[in-house]
């Protein structure tokens, strides 16, 4: 790096002004628990039908089973992916996704970036696409996806998706080893100050807290609630997809939490993860609908 | 001659991709070529990271003219097959030539400028390529293995104008994405095209990559007196990751040379594409690694290796926290761990299945020379690294990890070795196992998973063995083979079907039947678990055995009908039924046996026929009779004489000499058939005669069932 490496939040902002200025709308994190940046419906709904748009943010990924008690160096519960979505994507996508790192202060010439295949799939939401993990010197930096379908229906336009690892990102372009020696602001704020704490008590919670039958009753409610939503009519005569997808994103999120408490055993598994997806693409299909009579 | 060059450029085209598809696009191109009687002197292919390209050298400028005959109709044919005829060609009653009273249309194409060809093969090549996977892009239709971006396309020189979905072929490409001068440039031919995609750090020929690659990183390791460790698999790979392959030697930091040797390679491997390094005084590893970039950086690498070092260390800290929590704890917690794993849903958890491959592992032991104590010991910690964090990470460790995990918690050798090996042998390629211990675990742990899936109606069709049971039965062959295992496998089936039923809550009764049972699921739905005989189960797996024997000998070029022969005996025992069959070969070879085996065959014909017409007669083979053939009481003494040779050389397990007996049929045999008429008018001269034929049918069929064997 030739110039002083970015602190945390200088690089969500140097992403921002970036994203922003290839006129993305920077929204803000979704409300809800979710284990992904892509299940935002900012991505996971408006990659489907044939409606352009461009959205970048940060969102909040909880993931309850990698927590650590804040003991691991490069492991969190809880942490943040930069997620943008270009639809249709524009021609030059690897060109602009180069630069967005050269903002940062990754040189191309001096570090070596990859292009390595990886084909996302996320069967909880009973999405898929092509496209390749980015290496930065061997780390992965960032999941490039070709969006190829969503909800199980086959998407309309292909949407480019990048889903940066900020704190990997973060670390890289400080060039510390452990998560918590980020520098989160400038002035040396630290990612322990802001973030340590919290791990400690989520990986507690997470592991041996959440009351598991509480959390099959709630998942179980939650479930129920999607059909209702789905079979509901708003005011303009459309279905409630939208709050049924918040109802899909908290039942997802009550399944990782009774994971992470090993409540689920191995062949409940699938069928939690079928049921999840079943719902998810009841909520494409009657998203896609809608967006299909309105375009 | 004119040249074809044409380039598909795109974005990075997955590495295990690109040299498949060199191969589809220079099939698909000669396909083509050839259908549009287009001759060449040469086609080639080449595949990289973001590109594919096809030269043609030698093309014609044109397709040669054509002259095609068409038959017509009879010249006295009616006016109207005439007239459509004429209409179909467009010629004239006088153009026609007339040929053994049928008229024929003889029709010349001009050549067609073989430019004009081009496109629509292109076309076709690009919309039928055929990618493991593709995707769409855009508002685009076209479909490729990433996007397509530019297609470059020269004919004699000449771009070649067509399209593709919008995409214009032109004279124009790309270089290295960071190392190019950043311009896309034209170029005129193939020597052309090679020489500036050189300039601009692009390496077009996959071998030329590889070399750059193990040249380089030899040259690197060497300087600083170490050894790179090869990897075939690795460098294909990597080969196809980078246009400008560059090797660099890193540092790993020495701290994690304390860990197991695999984990250190598999985490270079798997997650970084790492070759290891190897210090060639200790022959272990050395704390290095050599990572292949895409870029020749302008420090020379420094900041590259020092960001790759920093990668490598979270990955082995990872490793690292894997293994240092596993030591905490321990094989009790893990088996515990696998009673909540599902090993199938109707075989268990892994746990039951332990219990099984623990308690088969006791019955086995004996007859391999093991300890049953210390067999069970070692079945009962084979698959808990399955619930280890290191096994869970790397799944490719499972058994080495185990084998580490045992002697570590003070396990004595031989039981963590057959902790390690228990999962030996996984392919044909693979060492088989012979320390009684692990011999005794490995067959428990195979013939458990046969059992199972049979016992389920689990069992391979066709190409689908998704629980790689063909493999299983491989291994057990191998494994009784190859360590001369003498024992009956039907009862070692039944044993463990009787294991299995038990475990899984089936009652056997005493016959053997187990109990159709209603079990209660999770959610309280009743499960039917269909439950089957544990005689059949045995039986099929008998049958599968033997037909992954034959397909065993068949590979060492044996017939497989002689297998049927020796399998039809009822025999279980492998390794008798392989010496057999060694025996029946060879015997056949010789021309007693081939003339007996004809003999065999007609006397058995001539008893298949009789027996349709009636029981046939029993008893006592007569001599003496009056007016009895010479021929028949030889024969009815020399199989007497075989019966008892047979006898005492099956006993000992002779087959050699129990093949000797049976050629001592053959002359009586052949002078049987030669004088002798077994369907005489005289009953009693018709009877005896058969009784003598299922006697010579008898002996034989002690041997093998000649009656499987062609030819």
């Amino acid at each position: 790096m030739t110039t002083e490496p970015l602190a945390f939040q200088d690089l969500i902002l140097t992403l921002h002004k970036y994203w922003g200025d290839q006129s993305c709308a920077i929204l803000q994190p979704y409300d809800i628990e979710v284990g992904a940046g892509t299940l935002h419906p900012a991505t996971v709904l408006r990659a489907l039908g044939p409606r352009p748009w461009k959205a970048a943010y940060v969102q909040p990924s909880r993931r309850p089973g990698d927590g650590r008690y804040g003991e691991n160096p490069n492991r969190l519960q809880h942490y943040y992916q930069y997620q943008v979505i270009l639809k249709p994507n524009p021609d030059n996508l690897q060109q602009l996704y180069l630069g967005s790192l050269a903002a940062i202060g990754i040189d191309p010439k001096l570090h070596d970036i990859r292009f390595v295949e990886d084909d996302w799939e996320n069967p909880t939401v009973g999405a898929w696409g092509l496209g390749w993990e980015v290496w930065c010197d061997g780390m992965e930096v960032t999941q490039f996806t070709y969006f190829q379908g969503v909800g199980g229906i086959e998407v309309d336009v292909v949407s480019g998706e990048l889903t940066y690892g900020l704190e990997r990102l973060a670390m890289y372009v400080q060039g510390v080893d452990n998560v918590y020696d980020l520098k989160f602001t400038k002035e040396g704020l630290t990612y322990r100050e802001v973030f340590l704490e919290n791990e400690r008590q989520q990986s507690e919670a997470n592991f041996h807290g959440y009351d598991v039958d509480g959390l099959k009753r709630r998942f179980e409610d939650m479930v129920a609630e999607v059909s209702r939503f789905l079979a509901m009519k708003g005011p303009q005569g459309q279905a409630l997809v939208l709050p049924a997808y918040d109802q899909v994103l908290k039942a997802s999120h009550l399944f990782n939490l009774m994971d992470a408490r090993g409540a689920i055993a191995v062949a409940e598994r699938q069928s939690y993860i079928g049921r999840i997806r079943d719902l998810c693409k009841a909520c494409a299909v009657a998203y896609v609908e809608q967006e299909r009579a309105d375009a | 001659m004119p040249q074809l060059l044409l380039e598909l450029f795109s974005e990075e085209i997955p590495a295990r991709m690109q040299q498949g598809a060199a191969r589809d696009l220079e099939r698909m191109a000669a396909d083509r070529l050839k259908a549009a009687g287009l001759t060449y002197d040469a086609l080639t292919t080449w595949a990289g990271p973001r590109r594919l390209t096809l030269m043609v050298d030698g093309l014609p400028a044109a397709t040669p003219d054509r002259e095609e005959e068409l038959k017509g109709p009879r010249a006295n044919a009616p006016e109207q097959a005439l007239e459509g005829f004429l209409r179909k060609t467009g010629l004239t009653r006088d153009q026609l030539v007339e040929r053994d009273g049928v008229l024929f249309a003889v029709i010349s194409q001009k050549g067609q400028p073989t430019a004009g060809l081009i496109p629509d093969m292109v076309d076709q090549i690009v919309r039928a390529f055929p990618w493991p996977k593709s995707m769409r892009w855009g508002s685009g239709t076209l479909r490729w293995v990433r996007p397509l971006k530019r297609i470059l396309a020269l004919f004699d020189g000449q771009v070649v104008q067509f399209d593709i979905d919008g995409i214009k072929a032109e004279d124009v490409t790309e270089g290295h994405r960071f190392l190019g001068a950043g311009q896309p440039f034209t170029v005129r031919d193939f020597a052309d095209y090679r020489h500036k995609l050189g300039r601009e750090h692009v390496l077009l020929d996959v071998a030329d990559r590889k070399l750059r690659i193990l040249e380089a990183a030899r040259a690197a390791c060497h300087d600083h007196g170490l050894a790179l460790v090869d990897d075939d698999g690795l460098l294909d790979e990597v080969a196809g990751l980078a246009e400008w392959p560059t090797p660099i030697l890193g540092d790993m930091d020495p701290q994690f040379l304390d860990l197991p040797p695999e984990v250190v390679r598999l985490s270079m491997k798997v997650h970084q594409k790492y070759f290891a390094v190897r210090d060639p005084a200790t022959q272990g590893l050395a704390p290095h690694f050599v990572v292949v970039a895409n870029v020749e950086a302008s420090d020379g690498g420094a900041a590259l290796a020092a960001g790759n070092s920093r990668v490598l260390s979270a990955r082995l800290n990872d490793a690292r926290f894997f293994w240092d929590e596993d030591l905490k704890t321990g094989f009790d917690a893990w088996n515990d761990k696998l009673s909540g794993v599902t090993f199938h849903a109707k075989l268990g958890t892994l746990a039951e299945r332990v219990d099984r491959i623990a308690a088969l592992a006791r019955e086995i032991a004996p007859l391999v020379g093991a300890d049953p104590d210390q067999a069970e010991t070692a079945a009962r910690l084979a698959k808990a690294d399955l619930a280890s964090g290191m096994v869970g990470e790397f799944p490719e460790l499972q058994g080495v990890m185990g084998g580490y995990y045992a002697r570590a918690f003070g396990q004595p050798d031989a039981i963590a070795d057959a902790v390690r090996d228990h999962y030996k042998p996984q392919g044909p390629a693979d060492s088989v196992p012979t320390a009684p211990l692990t011999v005794a675990v490995s067959l428990a742990d195979k013939l458990d998973t046969l059992v199972g899936f049979f016992a389920i109606d689990e069992k391979p069709t066709g190409s689908k063995d998704p629980f790689a049971l063909r493999r299983a039965a491989l291994g057990v062959i191998r494994l009784v083979l190859e360590n001369n295992l003498r024992a009956p496998l039907k009862p070692v089936l039944k044993q463990e079907g009787a294991f299995l039923y038990d475990r899984l809550g089936f009652k056997l009764r005493e016959d053997g039947f187990a109990n159709e049972t209603d079990l209660l699921r999770d959610d309280g739905q009743p499960q039917r678990r269909s439950s089957r005989r544990i005689e059949t189960v045995a039986l099929d797996l008998l049958a599968f055995f033997a037909d992954r024997l034959k397909v065993l000998l068949r590979d060492q070029g044996k017939r497989h009908d002689l297998v049927d022969a020796v399998f039809a005996l009822g025999d279980d025992d492998l390794v008798r039924i392989v010496r057999r069959v060694e025996a029946l070969d060879a015997f056949l070879a010789t021309d007693d046996g081939a003339n007996l085996l004809a003999g065999y065959k007609r006397a058995s014909n001539i008893l298949r026929a009789e027996e349709k017409k009636g029981p046939l007669p029993e008893g006592m083979v007569r001599t003496g009779l009056p007016d009895q053939p010479e021929q028949e009481t030889a024969l009815a003494f020399a199989a007497a004489a075989a019966a008892t040779a047979v006898d005492q050389a099956l006993e000992t397990e002779d087959f050699a000499a129990a093949m000797r007996a049976l050629a001592a049929l053959r002359a009586p045999v052949d002078a049987f058939f030669d004088k002798v008429l077994v369907n005489s008018d005289v009953p009693e001269e018709r009877d005896n005669r058969l009784k003598l034929l299922g006697q010579v049918r008898a002996v034989m069929g002690r041997v093998a069932d000649f009656g499987q064997i062609s030819g």
